[in-house]
């Protein structure tokens, strides 16, 4: 695993004449083996900044390296992969599991070593290997997620960049896909740059968090410190804003036991 | 998918068109072979002859059978259309593939290209295009062909984009697949329905267009002869023998129609597909016309106050659509109560059941949907009268606030004249009196400038403003009752604060119960006073919503509390799964419907439903071993039967 800097980077939308900045001069890195929270409101840019990393949005000015290196944003070989939002539309309707896994895995490998990876990927994320020869149609949600995630593994990544993938599933299934996260960081010791506008959901994934407000960065560290001594006003209003963490709230909570009995 | 195929086959048109389009093929494939002769043969005695026992179509001037020339000239028609409607099918597939395949700056000169040549009216650039190929068939293929091209190549456009813009090709392309790849992996292979089908429609309309230029002579040429041409030599002596010139038509006219027919009931069958599962009302269209319901008559016969402080009463509530295989009944009998003021939170997974509630209440469950109830009394009227007896009541005094409130508003009307329809309709205000009351109910919901809001249309307003105005408009009247579907769910966190703090205040301020919908245990713990928690059409347990936390009986309030991370939450755990997955309405299982995904299910459960039922703790819970001590798997995350 390597580590994913951003220099100072800067992605800018529109006409020459009407200029739209959505990433406004942002530095960030996501250290190897560690996984970066980036929480913000929609608009801030902080989607707008994965997909420039992973080359769906141009770049501006700026430069995002992997250990010192240019990340590739043109051909076969892309050491940086992505999650999206929403499993209902990133996997292909017409394609089967197995093909959706297997469309990243790197060239030069034979039918039957692909087809022994597609079947290793999805034992990783929990999945039994059959689904490999269903249409995505058959399955739930959280499936699905996990079928996402088994592909952006599936391009042997340096670092993974999940966008959002639990704010479009129940929180039932929710739960399910974090603790998978934390597994598959803990067990393949993946660099993560992990999207969010659920600062519980960062805390509980994250060892960094970085906040996004207007195309900037307005503050960054590691998670405890970030979360107890918050130093800018937005960073502030996030935390209030997060449900069952207000000071005064409108009815009584009873104590909090951690196993329900 | 051949399923879909076959669908279309069974509606009466459907199979009508595809009969006839077997048989125009057939007949073009067999009839030069059968009656080739016959179709040559000079009948030197019957020249220009009408209809006889000997020529069923009459005979042209050198005593050639008419009807069998039109038989004859079927394949050299359809060939003919064919290979138009070939050239024109692939021009168009080459221009509008090409904005995925050339890349930005090409790309939009291609579309500038083909946007240009669509205005360009298509038979003027057939003539055009026979005017340089020249008079004769090669030329009018080539004519027709490119005169098809622009308009498929713009709506291969259009679906490439709709394609293009979804995640599984952002995702491929993350992937490093390559651009050719994608399109024919990803992108073809998800258009290529329309494509056929709209390719089926433009062979009718190229035959018919070849029958127009060989009318005009400039089509094929003698001695060889398809409809148009035989139309054509039929028309100058319509007035000795009509049959000729009718002939020729007849046989445009029935494979013409058989194409374009046969398109689009391909098109219709394969539009309408079947979306599994339940079907969800139109809510979001209905609600303009539930706030502003024209001529409403006066419903204060039913206004009177009920005895008791109950907003809402509702006993034994379902709900049913009729499935393919019986009703399917999302809701399955549910009994709750509203008091005044009071903040009830329902909540559950997608499919529980628990939006379709809140329609049923609000009298927003279209057909065929059917709502059924012992009893559903709000403000005590009897709400199973129907919509229509209650109209202003409803209008007035429940209020509702849907997910997405950019669907719930008209866009093309400024924003205080949506608001101020409710109060013209429904107290019954002159428009300036109803235009104060929008901007000052605006203001009522911290829209900031309301005056100038007001003037504004709906995309002018962020989706937590929309959100406003949408409560807003609840509050025209003075509702005794708010019912919000996961109103907070599309937006971010502080705005979903903002609103919630909104709602809190109006309930304050008037008195107002308010019914919250959500997914979100925490929302539902933040804002209510109590809390259903649906599962599977039915409520399984009814809470105070401080005993959300520790205090709830049923093992999936637990583990639905369990699941979701809160800013207290022990790193050290996984969260709770809740293992399986929901259950399909259509197909509910006898006994508890949860225990399949129950840590404490054993045999009774799966036979023996359980009953709502109090507890000593005020709470009431349906389940067999509510209560019961459960435990953390820290493996799996889910929550096991205590081991004590």
């Amino acid at each position: 695993m390597k580590e994913l800097r951003f220099d100072d980077v800067t992605v800018r939308y529109g006409t020459v004449r009407r200029p739209f900045t959505a990433v406004d001069g942002v530095s960030l890195v996501v250290p190897a083996g560690q996984v970066v929270g980036l929480v913000g409101e929609s608009g801030s840019g902080k989607s707008t900044l994965a997909r420039a990393a992973v080359g769906l949005a141009p770049i501006h000015s700026g430069q995002i390296l992997l250990d010192g290196q240019p990340v590739p944003r043109r051909g076969r070989v892309r050491p940086l992969q992505m999650v999206f939002q929403d499993p209902y539309s990133s996997l292909d309707p017409r394609m089967t599991i197995g093909e959706s896994v297997a469309e990243p895995i790197p060239p030069g490998s034979s039918r039957a070593e692909r087809r022994e990876e597609v079947a290793r990927l999805l034992a990783l994320v929990h999945l039994d290997p059959s689904v490999a020869t269903a249409l995505p149609g058959r399955l739930s949600g959280g499936q699905r997620q996990r079928v996402a995630l088994a592909r952006a593994l599936a391009g042997q990544p340096q670092v993974v960049i999940a966008d959002e993938i639990t704010s479009a599933l129940d929180v039932s299934i929710q739960g399910a896909v974090l603790n998978l996260v934390r597994e598959l960081q803990r067990e393949l010791g993946l660099s993560m740059l992990f999207i969010s506008h659920n600062l519980a959901v960062v805390r509980y994934v994250a060892s960094h968090v970085a906040v996004m407000y207007e195309g900037r960065i307005v503050e960054q560290g590691p998670v405890e410190q970030v979360l107890v001594d918050p130093q800018h006003d937005y960073t502030r209003e996030l935390l209030a804003a997060v449900p069952g963490n207000r000071p005064t709230s409108a009815t009584p909570h009873a104590p909090r036991t951690r196993s329900t009995s | 998918m051949s399923r879909r195929w076959l669908r279309v086959l069974r509606t009466p048109l459907g199979l009508t068109t595809a009969a006839l389009v077997v048989a125009v093929v057939v007949l073009a494939i067999v009839a030069p072979v059968l009656w080739s002769d016959r179709a040559e043969v000079y009948d030197t005695d019957n020249i220009l002859a009408g209809p006889s026992g000997d020529h069923w179509a009459g005979t042209d001037g050198l005593g050639r059978d008419i009807f069998f020339r039109a038989l004859v000239a079927s394949r050299l028609s359809l060939e003919l259309a064919l290979a138009a409607t070939v050239i024109g099918v692939l021009a168009g597939l080459l221009l509008g593939t090409a904005p995925l395949l050339l890349g930005r700056r090409l790309g939009r000169l291609v579309t500038t290209g083909v946007n240009i040549a669509v205005a360009f009216p298509g038979l003027l650039l057939a003539l055009f295009f026979a005017v340089i190929f020249g008079v004769g068939a090669t030329g009018a293929v080539l004519a027709i062909g490119f005169a098809l091209a622009p308009s498929f190549a713009r709506l291969v456009q259009t679906l490439v984009a709709g394609v293009a813009a979804l995640d599984y090709v952002s995702a491929a392309r993350v992937a490093g697949v390559g651009r050719v790849r994608i399109l024919l992996r990803h992108v073809l292979p998800n258009i290529a329905e329309p494509l056929v089908v709209n390719a089926t429609i433009a062979g009718g309309g190229a035959l018919l267009a070849f029958a127009g230029l060989s009318f005009l002579g400039l089509g094929v040429q003698q001695p060889s002869y398809d409809w148009g041409r035989l139309l054509f030599e039929g028309i100058g002596m319509i007035y000795v023998n009509p049959a000729a010139a009718l002939a020729p038509g007849i046989a445009v006219l029935v494979a013409g129609l058989a194409f374009n027919l046969f398109g689009e009931s391909v098109a219709k069958g394969l539009g309408v597909s079947a979306v599994g599962g339940v079907p969800v009302p139109a809510t979001s269209s209905r609600l303009t016309g539930h706030a502003g319901r024209r001529d409403g008559t006066d419903g204060s016969t039913h206004m009177a106050m009920a005895p008791s402080d109950l907003v809402l009463d509702v006993v034994d509530l379902r709900v049913s659509f009729p499935g393919p295989a019986g009703p399917i009944r999302p809701v399955r009998g549910i009994s709750f109560s509203v008091r005044h003021g009071e903040a009830l939170g329902v909540v559950g997974e997608s499919g529980s059941g628990k939006s379709l509630t809140a329609l049923a209440v609000a009298q927003l469950i279209e057909e065929p949907g059917r709502v059924e109830a012992d009893r559903l009394e709000f403000r005590g009227a009897d709400l199973r009268d129907g919509p229509r007896a209650h109209r202003h009541l409803l209008g007035t005094s429940m209020a509702m606030v849907f997910q997405d409130p950019m669907t719930s508003f008209n866009p093309t009307r400024r924003m205080g004249s949506q608001l101020a329809e409710v109060a013209v309709h429904h107290q019954g205000m002159t428009r300036r009196q109803a235009m104060a009351r929008a901007v000052d109910r605006l203001r009522a919901v911290r829209v900031p400038e309301p005056e100038r809001r007001a003037t504004q249309y709906p995309h002018e307003f962020s989706g937590g403003m929309r959100q406003r105005a949408m409560i807003g408009m609840g509050v025209m009247g003075n509702p005794s009752l708010i019912i919000a579907d996961e109103p907070t769910t599309a937006l971010d966190v502080t705005v979903q604060q903002q609103v919630l703090d909104l709602l809190q205040a109006i309930r304050d301020e008037d008195d107002v119960a308010l019914v919250l919908i959500s997914h979100d245990v925490t929302v539902v713990g933040e804002v209510c006073d109590r809390v259903l928690v649906m599962y599977a059409g039915r409520i399984v347990e009814d809470l105070p919503a401080h005993q959300l936390q520790g205090g709830a009986l049923h093992p999936y309030t637990r583990a639905l509390v369990a699941a979701v991370p809160d800013m207290r939450t022990d790193l050290d755990q996984p969260l709770a799964v809740v293992p399986g997955r929901p259950v399909d309405p259509s197909d509910v299982p006898t006994g508890c419907a949860f225990a399949a995904r129950c840590p404490l299910a054993d045999d009774h459960c799966r036979t023996v439903d359980p009953p709502l039922a109090p507890t000593p703790t005020g709470s009431q819970v349906a389940c067999w071993h509510a209560g019961e001590p459960l435990e953390l798997d820290e493996g799996t995350g889910e929550l096991v039967e205590a081991k004590s």
